[in-house]
């Protein structure tokens, strides 16, 4: 197989060069730690609760893109799909703590788990209080009573959002917490992708699909999805994973939510405007209220094509976060 | 045969079980293609190149210094859930070495059955989960049966079991990890994780049977 084109100089440098391009782009609000692939906010105000976010690179613009005025203060940034080792997690833990401890917020991944976990004992040991939440969104991965078995997918936006704003407007990290669970356990998403993306270093495809294939539920990583079928239109495609995220919830009429569609990579936004369209159809017959939208690019997988669908379920309280602006590189709303 | 190897020893055996990661990328590549997401490969050989560096640039006066500067430059620089594991094998297996002089075969039993009771800590994870405590769980028991002879008997009795350990997980469904959501698509397939553990056990009965 031919090897996937790109755009790139040494594949083993991928990860260092997007980085400083990230912070130039940034023009001086956002600053690389010495020594370690880690982000952060050049301004982190006194007294405030800290929020680090963090997991593999090659997800661009989450997860260090999301670094900015009531969004993440600071981004701990592994290798190509790869968690980050537990020195670059502590070094932007100790770079963003204002005192008032540090929320780790990140995707629920085994190895991202255990390198954040490995931080926060190595944090503690500091003094330094660090709090977890890990985002388990995707609805493919695991049925509902084995919740911790799903890996997070695009509710990191939405997380990020949400504890951003909680974490720049509360004095206390239990508060910040609490909000942020919350978030988590009202936030359902499922994807579908088109075609595979490719690791740089490898030049390799992570999985293999037909030319008239898609698999639905597919993860980020080319993780194997629930169902693998024939290349359908974008209405049944959207009606089919709109049902399954309604279903797990359960959503119920009369729910406001929040709808985000991600862009996997490689998607237009034609085709992703055509499958929003019919899931608002599809939840207007359900009788749930769109508070909302949200339709881009945030977490993708390099060149894989394809998208997901996020569903959060808002409350007073999560409106309010959701709807305080926020201004980063990778998601801005005024 | 080698009986016991001091700091310097130790530093080359652990050497050449970098040179053996390093030397199979495409073969832990491809392994990882057929489960995961293809990376374990690119990442391990991160890992251990920067053992490899730590030791030649600062060598271990101690054998649990040796054992330890790999674990925490494997930590440091793998990244995922492969740094995470064998750096804390090598980080809490090599601290259980403290004050040995040199290390025979009990201690190379205790280096492998302290690190296997921690990363399954971390990791919690178990048998049978088609990882890499398959391979370093039998491993483990093996050098244990052989803690009262020579180290290249205990080294070559722990290869051969992590070996079997990676056939073994052929059968396996994997449960934890990227590869969890395969479920029996995972069935036929070695874990990339069992072989990683294997090169490294056939890399030091390679080294201690040439001393």
């Amino acid at each position: 197989m031919a090897r996937p084109k790109k755009l790139i100089n040494d594949p083993r440098a991928v990860v260092t060069e997007l980085l400083d391009g990230l912070v130039l782009a940034n023009d001086g609000r956002v600053k690389k730690l010495d020594g370690v692939d880690a982000l952060v906010a050049t301004h982190v105000p006194d007294g405030k609760v800290a929020l680090l976010v963090g997991g593999g690179s090659g997800h661009e613009p989450l997860f260090h893109g999301f670094i900015g005025r009531n969004l993440a203060d600071g981004a701990a940034c592994g290798q190509i799909f790869a968690a980050p080792p537990p020195d670059t997690i502590l070094a932007a833990t100790r770079a963003v703590n204002r005192g008032k401890g540090v929320l780790y917020l990140y995707g629920n991944y085994a190895g991202d788990n255990m390198n954040f976990d490995i931080a926060a004992e190595l944090a503690a040991d500091e003094g330094i209080e660090v709090r977890t939440v890990r985002v388990w969104d995707d609805v493919a991965a695991a049925p509902p009573e084995r919740m911790q078995d799903r890996r997070g997918i695009a509710a990191d936006v939405y997380m990020i959002k949400i504890a951003g704003a909680a974490a720049a407007t509360l004095g206390s990290l239990d508060e910040v917490v609490r909000v942020a669970e919350k978030a988590r356990d009202g936030v359902r998403s499922m994807g579908v992708a088109v075609a595979a993306g490719s690791i740089p270093e490898t030049g390799q495809l992570t999985f293999e699909l037909a030319d008239d294939e898609i698999e639905i539920g597919m993860g980020a990583h080319g993780e194997p999805g629930v169902a693998r079928r024939k290349l359908p239109t974008a209405d049944e495609i959207a009606d089919d994973m709109v049902a399954r995220l309604l279903a797990d919830l359960p959503f119920r009429r009369g729910d406001e939510v929040a709808l985000l569609v991600n862009n996997l990579g490689a998607t237009t936004m034609m085709e992703m405007l055509i499958v929003y369209r019919r899931a608002r159809k599809v939840l207007a017959d359900a009788g749930i209220t769109v508070h909302r939208s949200d339709v881009g690019t945030w977490l993708t997988t390099q060149e894989m094509a394809g998208l997901s669908i996020t569903l959060l379920k808002l409350d007073d309280e999560l409106k309010r976060y959701l709807d305080m602006p926020a201004e980063s590189l990778g998601y801005s709303r005024a | 045969m080698a009986d016991a190897l001091d700091a310097a020893a130790t530093a080359r055996m652990l050497d050449a079980a970098a040179v053996a990661i390093i030397a199979n990328v495409e073969v832990l590549t491809a392994a990882d293609q057929a489960v995961g997401d293809g990376d374990h490969g690119i990442g391990m050989r991160r890992g251990f190149e920067a053992a490899r560096a730590k030791l030649a640039a600062e060598p271990p006066a101690t054998v649990e210094a040796a054992c330890r500067a790999v674990g925490t430059a494997v930590m440091g620089a793998t990244g995922g859930a492969a740094g995470a594991v064998f750096g804390t094998l090598f980080r809490s297996g090599g601290a259980a070495l403290a004050g040995r002089e040199t290390l025979d075969a009990a201690g190379f039993a205790t280096l492998l059955q302290t690190g296997l009771e921690a990363v399954m800590k971390r990791g919690g994870v178990g048998a049978g989960q088609k990882t890499m405590i398959d391979a370093l769980m039998p491993a483990a028991a093996a050098a244990a049966k052989a803690a009262d002879g020579p180290l290249a008997a205990a080294t070559a009795a722990a290869a051969a079991a992590a070996r079997q350990g990676v056939e073994a997980t052929r059968g396996m469904i994997a449960t934890t990890g990227k590869a969890r959501t395969l479920g029996e698509r995972s069935l036929g397939h070695p874990d990339p994780g069992a072989i990683s553990m294997a090169l490294i056990l056939e890399a030091m009965r390679d080294v201690t049977a040439r001393l």
